[in-house]
């Protein structure tokens, strides 16, 4: 019988899942992801975490549930840091630990360290990774070469447009096509942690809601890296939160767009991070004078709300088409 | 010539002083952290910024006030927000239409040049070893300042009369503010050590309580709504985990004076609860909570700002720890919204708590 491995369709799932698959697949092991949010998932996860924990981090709880019971092992790998000299934040440190001591009756955790702070090859994780499994280095080897491999692919199909879940489907299940063109409206530029904007429950349907409304949406994970980091060369000092590096460069980059004719900042309700590159951004904005929505989301977040702050913001957009070109800007 | 200002964390400002005015550079003291720093600091600052970010703000606004155009603060490299916090406030401050100079002391990343350019920048003329000695006067006040806390701790729960304690330690603070010379330490410190022998005590039971947490609401009286004089009026002797010598000691002196508690023992008696750095003194926090349990303590209470990552982690494991090892332990989260009666009345059933577990009357 295959070993079954547990991943939660939650934080970094929306950019590492070919990465750990691919992985656990060429060594012989059964992936098992967690079902897509519901009410029931996210109920878990808030009933089993502590009040001050973000939004983002509960959900995870939630899909850990959702797992529990379904899989031999659990894959929750510490992300200490994907980028030289930076962090992503302090939960994503603490994850295991938070898991382990705050749900009961767990499968074993398998909770290698991925720390790319002071290095940059990812083998020396995957060796580590693997050697739960087998004794086989070169079988470890090939793995991970292989999982690299699809990893790179899966970036290349965000970078020609494509947001995560539509790529997954490409690669996974054969679709060719993906996504429309996109409407005939405005573009917006959504800016946010991938887990709050790529997961329909929680963002209320965001992306979709926008593409109904004829609105042409990119983000952050369609931009290269390069570009990203080059715009967040600009900030005064390095900053040190590798997805905080990617929602600024990614906002500045369509500031400077004349196509993108808005932008969606979408948050977690007390986001340490956000709070200050949020802060940031929207002083950017403001500055440069292009129409800006600052989405906070929390599990009492209702959808009556964001759409009407959605349809304002639209509104707003489209106005502003009529109106006199502003001279300052 | 500038005038420099940095932010208020608790009695940091005494040592800050004494070094920057040893070394012969114009110094503004913001006004003690208050009501009108907060509202100042949390009307500007974002919604969800820490709460220390939002009075560092407002110590900034009341500084400027008075003249002050140079800030001097520390850096940090993640994944704690404060490694950002000066970037941020500047930029706020320079839409507010301020115009202060920014003088960050970053961890070096490249060459040790680049500290040193800075220290320079601020100290000016003065020659190196000047500056060495300056540094050592601020770290001996620090010493003298915690040694007072740590007395105050523990007379507090068995004075006679009621605010004797806190009267000496004013006054002893006044002793330690006023001196302006190395020379003048033994003096001081002779003065002082009489001031804090004068205060009349009785024994009595009383009950032992580790406070741990974010280093700026375990410092700053102002933020944490004086909790240990409160407990101390309790019954309750308080020791914390973070006093200034140590930080100090720590972070700048990478732990080369001996025979002072280090944050490495901490951070080792953390696993199994909590086995990786989490950024600020999250570790710290849960290392502590167990080096109390073991030492015997009767309870564990934790401070932290609202929506800060670190302890938000620590708390997630502190309660598992506080079964496994039969402490109890109280999490207190502070904002500009955090109200005294709440908190006083959290602390009272605490205490209770406490006491009928030990079986004493305090």
């Amino acid at each position: 019988m295959t070993l079954k491995v547990g991943i939660p369709r939650a934080l970094l799932y929306y950019y590492y899942l070919p990465l750990w698959r691919t992985f656990f697949e060429a060594l012989g092991l059964e992936v098992v992801i967690s079902r897509p949010t519901t009410k029931t998932i996210l109920d878990a996860g808030l009933q089993n975490s502590g009040d001050d924990v973000c939004l983002p981090v509960r959900l995870a709880f939630g899909h850990v549930l959702d797992l529990k019971d379904r899989v031999d092992v659990l894959f929750l790998p510490r992300m200490v840091s994907i980028a030289r000299r930076e962090y992503i934040c302090p939960k994503f440190l603490g994850f295991p630990d938070m898991v382990r001591h705050g749900i009961s009756g767990l499968p074993p955790l398998i909770d290698p360290n991925l720390n790319l702070y002071r290095k940059d090859s990812l083998y020396p994780f995957f060796a580590a990774l693997g050697r739960n499994f087998t004794s086989n280095r070169l079988a470890i080897y090939l793995a991970y070469r292989q999982a690299v491999y699809t990893q790179t692919r899966y970036v290349q199909l965000l970078e020609k447009g494509f947001f995560p879940e539509e790529a997954l489907a490409v690669m996974y299940q054969g679709l060719t096509e993906g996504r429309e063109p996109g409407g005939d409206g405005p573009t917006v530029a959504v800016i946010g942690h991938p887990y709050n904007i790529y997961d329909p429950y929680i963002s209320m349907n965001l992306l979709s809601r926008l593409a109904r409304n004829g609105v042409r949406v990119c983000s952050a994970e369609n931009l290269p890296e390069t570009l990203v980091r080059e715009q967040a060369a600009r900030l005064p000092k390095h900053l040190f939160w590798s997805l905080g590096q990617r929602m600024i460069g990614a906002a500045w980059h369509y500031l400077q767009s004349p196509g993108v004719d808005g932008i969606i900042h979408v948050a977690s309700f007390a986001c340490g991070p956000d709070s200050l590159t949020g802060e940031l951004i929207s002083r950017e904005v403001k500055r440069r004078g292009k129409p800006f929505l600052n989405l906070t989301l929390d599990e009492h977040s209702a959808e009556a709300g964001v759409v009407t702050r959605l349809e304002a913001f639209l509104d707003m957009i489209e106005r502003r088409q009529f109106l006199p070109a502003r001279e300052s800007v | 010539m500038m005038k420099v200002t940095f932010p208020h964390m608790g009695h940091m400002w005494i040592c800050l002083a004494a070094m920057l005015e040893y070394l012969g550079v114009e110094v503004v003291v913001p006004p003690p952290s208050s009501k009108r720093t907060l509202t100042l600091g949390a009307r500007h600052a974002p919604e969800f910024a820490c709460l220390p970010f939002k009075l560092n703000l407002g110590n900034f606004m009341e500084a400027a006030e008075q003249g002050a155009d140079t800030i001097l603060m520390a850096g940090g490299c993640g994944p704690c927000r404060f490694g950002y916090y000066a970037q941020v406030e500047h930029a706020i401050l320079e839409d507010l239409g301020y115009n202060y100079r920014l003088v960050v002391l970053e961890p070096p990343r490249k060459h040790v040049g680049e500290l040193l350019s800075k220290i320079k920048y601020i100290t000016g003329h003065s020659s190196w070893w000047e500056v060495v000695r300056g540094i050592r006067f601020g770290y001996q006040k620090a010493r003298m300042v915690d040694e007072l806390e740590r007395q105050a701790h523990f007379l507090r729960p068995r004075e006679i009369h009621r605010g004797s304690t806190d009267r000496a330690f004013k006054r002893a603070l006044q002793e330690i503010i006023a001196m302006k010379h190395p020379r003048d330490l033994p003096e001081a410190r002779e003065r002082v050590r009489k001031i804090m022998d004068a205060v009349a005590i009785k024994p009595r039971p009383v009950l032992r309580v580790g406070i741990v947490g974010e280093i700026f609401t375990l410092l700053e009286p102002f933020a944490n709504h004086d909790l240990e004089r409160r407990l101390g009026y309790l019954g309750v002797e308080t020791d914390r985990s973070i006093y200034l010598s140590e930080w100090i000691n720590d972070h700048l002196f990478l732990g080369l004076v001996r025979g002072l508690r280090s944050r490495r023992e901490a951070c080792q008696a953390a696993p199994p609860y909590l086995n990786h750095f989490v950024g600020g003194h999250g570790q710290e926090t849960v290392g502590s909570a167990v080096i109390y349990a073991r030492q015997g303590y009767d309870g564990v209470i934790q401070l932290l700002p609202f929506t800060c990552m670190p302890e938000i982690v620590a708390h997630s494991v502190l309660p598992g720890l506080s079964n496994k090892l039969g402490i109890p332990t109280l999490t207190i989260t502070v904002d500009e919204q955090s109200g005294e009666a709440g908190l006083v009345t959290r602390l009272e059933a605490f205490v209770d708590l406490l006491a009928r577990k030990k079986g004493v009357v305090v």
